[in-house]
């Protein structure tokens, strides 16, 4: 999307590029935090990638079976214990975690040959990289055959119902209506459980539990829609909450192709404490990377609790932010689904263009990534009529300045979550207004000195003096004192910080060492 | 007065239908939205528009026309605020002259709940719509607790804050889970002896003053409620209250 485009804001090069500098010296603390700490859920996560799997009979996952066993001795890592448990009962993956469901405390196998250890794991390793270099050969196989029936932006539609039989009829149906993406909403209390239910679920509120047996389901339906629909169909979900690397791995495994996965979002709006966050979000990107996996980013979510134009630079700064720590994790640019939503005050006069302007310069400042595009929420109302209108404003910006990933808005978002009638009626909107006006970005210039191109300019000023204070101050002194959708988060606060733990120097992951080898991060 | 929908002429009772259902479109799927339109007790049903959401499911627009229409005298409202709401600056000035301290107000979205928008439209300084929210009242102490809230923890805070009121926001209402987490709160607090104490108040898109007041709560706002209405029935409250 970034072929042929000439830049029409004419941003400063030098401003964009000090503020990328601001971002690398911003992170990089946090970075060397990171670097010496793990989590239960990043340990969970490794030894989901090693085949850990299951749950016993009160529904408690192996891998959380595991943690627990070896809380105490954490600081070397989870996956030792596991492996030596492999290497002394000449168990399969499976028979082991059978057995662990059953009762089998592996922390009391007296520790083996460390030759032994390091081949299993070698083993181990390698039979995770090919499943997910399959499962990448098989994307990139059907994207060939079928890719060029998706549209661009990416129609990105959810499915809500709570039950994931029920998501995967709303979802054939959406594929049907032309939609490129389908996003399964999780359950609204399981980014606070710090465990991943096993199994297929029925049950959920506001969504469907993220399971890696509800991946699958999903991934098989959707598999089936790809050659009816002749285009290829994307599943997302959310590696976010307390379980983000898990969640990560488990889409990894199951050919997710998007995963909602913010450096910040869980400390800010789940009130998940930031350390756990922060090591969270690294080792889940590097899953996401090498899995092929484009992240999306939750900038949206500023806009809904702070005001639009007011805070449009914490958007823009967070950007940034988010792309550093994602560079810092592996990923590319082209796997960057970089957040940003249309939730101005509808009675803005020009507020249009406000919202245009701030659009072509999300797409400006980053070029190669598919930029995701959030549709109004926050000024929706019961006015299902005017809504329709909203979202199709939101339709011709998103066309207008080339989003990479346009999320569908919903004239009934502030009612209930989408029937399958309301998701039709959108994709048939998005489709009438993008197709009318298809090549409209490659017509129009802007008035150098008109309202667009100033208010570009005054939000990346804006941002730069924001980035100016954030460095100074640093990240996470910056949360504490609620410079981020004016929420403060004291550090030594939050969910999940009783999972954080310090590496030991005997720390054993080759999981994490292979990632970093294959993403050419140094150790 | 009987009261009729109105399309363009008095008494005409037009009315727009929209619905999907779980058939093949086509012929026989147009026939069959039109009659079911008309076990309504619809009349003169058209079927102005359908297209097919998939193989398995249609969608259809009707137009129709009803004969029922209602007594207007038999109809009662129970709105949480009269016809009276107080504006922010009245909102103060009547806490100074009456009250004579501020009030303290907490606020959250509890259970499960993770969408803090309409907590945040009542609570947070900016308001929604050109309503300052409660943080924005000089004679206000409000405290915006977010989201997630257990039920145990809002009624600690209140405690620990010493709290005039409380406002419950539930969004999430898919399978009833608001009338558990509702029902719960309530539970805890007459366990605990503090049902008098608070006023206690709850919000939601889905939320009206009757499920409010059936669920034990002193009142219920629904759409369209911004932090005036709020203010105003907590103040009338409290000047109850000082005269009873």
């Amino acid at each position: 999307m970034s072929t042929g485009y000439t830049p029409k804001l004419r941003l400063p090069l030098d401003k964009i590029e000090r503020a990328r500098h601001l971002a690398a010296d911003i992170a990089q603390p946090v970075e060397d935090f990171i670097a010496d700490h793990t989590t239960v859920t990043v340990e969970r996560a490794t030894l989901r990638l090693a085949g850990a799997s299951g749950a016993n009979s009160e529904g408690v996952p192996v891998p959380n079976i595991i943690v627990d066993q070896v809380r105490d001795k954490l600081e070397n890592g989870a996956l030792l214990p596991y492996v030596n448990a492999l290497v002394r009962t000449g168990y399969t993956t499976q028979q082991l975690n059978e057995a662990i469901a059953g009762g089998l405390n592996i922390s009391s196998l007296p520790l083996g040959e460390k030759a032994a250890i390091s081949a299993k794991s070698q083993e181990l390793v390698q039979s995770f990289a090919q499943k997910v270099s399959s499962q990448r050969q098989k994307r990139s196989d059907l994207q060939k055959e079928f890719g060029q029936g998706n549209h661009s932006p990416l129609l990105y539609v959810i499915v809500a119902t709570g039950n994931i039989y029920e998501d995967v009829e709303q979802a054939r149906s959406a594929a049907c209506q032309g939609a490129d993406v389908i996003a399964v909403i999780r359950t609204t209390a399981q980014s606070l459980l710090d465990y991943v239910p096993f199994g297929p679920t029925t049950e959920g509120f506001g969504g469907t539990y993220a399971t890696q047996e509800n991946f699958r389901i999903m991934r098989e339906a959707l598999d089936q829609e790809i050659p009816k629909q002749g285009r290829y169909i994307y599943l997302t979900n959310y590696a976010s909450g307390l379980c983000m690397p898990e969640i990560a791995a488990m889409g990894a495994i199951e050919r997710l192709d998007m995963m909602l996965n913010d450096s910040m979002y869980g400390i800010l709006f789940r009130d998940i404490n930031m350390y756990r966050t922060f090591v969270d979000q690294k080792f889940s990107r590097m899953i996401n990377s090498y899995a092929g996996i484009i992240i999306n980013t939750g900038e949206d979510n500023y806009l809904t609790t702070s005001d639009a134009v007011e805070k449009a630079y914490t958007v823009l700064a967070s950007q940034f932010l988010n792309e550093r720590f994602a560079y810092n994790a592996g990923l590319p640019a082209r796997l960057m689904g970089l957040g940003h939503a249309f939730e101005m005050d509808p009675s803005i006069t020009n507020g249009f263009l406000l919202e245009f302007a701030q659009a072509l310069m999300a797409r400006e400042i980053f070029p190669e990534a598919p930029l995701k595009y959030m549709p109004p929420t926050k000024w929706m109302t019961g006015n299902i009529f005017k809504g329709h209108v909203q979202d199709a404003m939101f339709n011709f910006i998103s066309q207008a300045t080339n989003q990479g990933i346009h999320l569908l808005g919903m004239m009934t978002e502030a009612i209930h979550t989408p029937f399958m009638m309301d998701r039709g009626l959108a994709l048939e909107n998005a489709r009438y207004v993008m197709n009318n006006m298809k090549d409209l970005a490659s017509e129009i210039e802007f008035n150098p000195n008109g309202i667009i191109v100033s208010r570009a300019h005054s939000v990346l000023d804006e941002t730069l003096a924001f980035m100016e204070q954030l460095q100074q101050i640093g990240l996470m002194e910056a949360m504490e004192r609620g410079l981020f959708a004016e929420i403060k988060r004291p550090r030594d606060m939050g969910k999940g910080l009783e999972g954080l733990q310090e590496k030991g120097p005997d720390y054993f992951n080759p999981f994490e060492t292979f990632l970093k080898s294959e993403l050419k991060l140094s150790e | 007065m009987i009261a009729r929908p109105y399309g363009d002429t008095l008494d005409d009772g037009a009315v727009q239908l929209s619905f999907t259902l779980p058939i093949p479109e086509g012929a026989q799927g147009r026939e069959a939205a039109r009659q079911l339109v008309e076990k309504w007790n619809f009349d003169q049903v058209e079927i102005v528009h359908s297209h097919a959401l998939s193989d398995k499911y249609s969608f259809y627009v009707a137009y129709a026309h009803t004969k029922v229409g209602i007594d207007m005298d038999s109809i009662q409202v129970e709105e949480a605020t009269g016809e009276t709401v107080y504006s922010m600056d009245e909102s103060n000035e009547i806490i100074k002259a009456k009250i004579g301290r501020k009030l303290v107000i907490v606020g959250a979205c509890t259970g499960s709940d993770a969408h803090t928008v309409g907590i945040d439209a009542i609570m947070n300084m900016k308001g929604y719509n050109h309503h300052f929210g409660l943080e924005r009242y000089p004679e206000i102490e409000a405290y915006n607790l977010g989201a997630q809230v257990p039920n145990e923890k809002l009624i600690d805070y209140a405690e620990k804050v010493g709290a005039d009121a409380i406002l419950i926001s539930q969004v999430v209402t898919q399978k009833d889970i608001h009338i558990k987490n509702l029902t719960e709160f309530i539970e805890i607090l007459q366990a605990r002896g503090l049902r008098e104490k608070y006023i206690i108040l709850v919000g939601g898109s889905r939320i009206s003053n009757k499920l409010a007041l059936e669920l034990g709560f002193d009142g219920g706002f629904g759409k369209g409620t911004y932090a005036d209405h709020v203010a105003t029935f907590v103040i009338d409250r409290l000047l109850e209250k000082q005269q009873g």
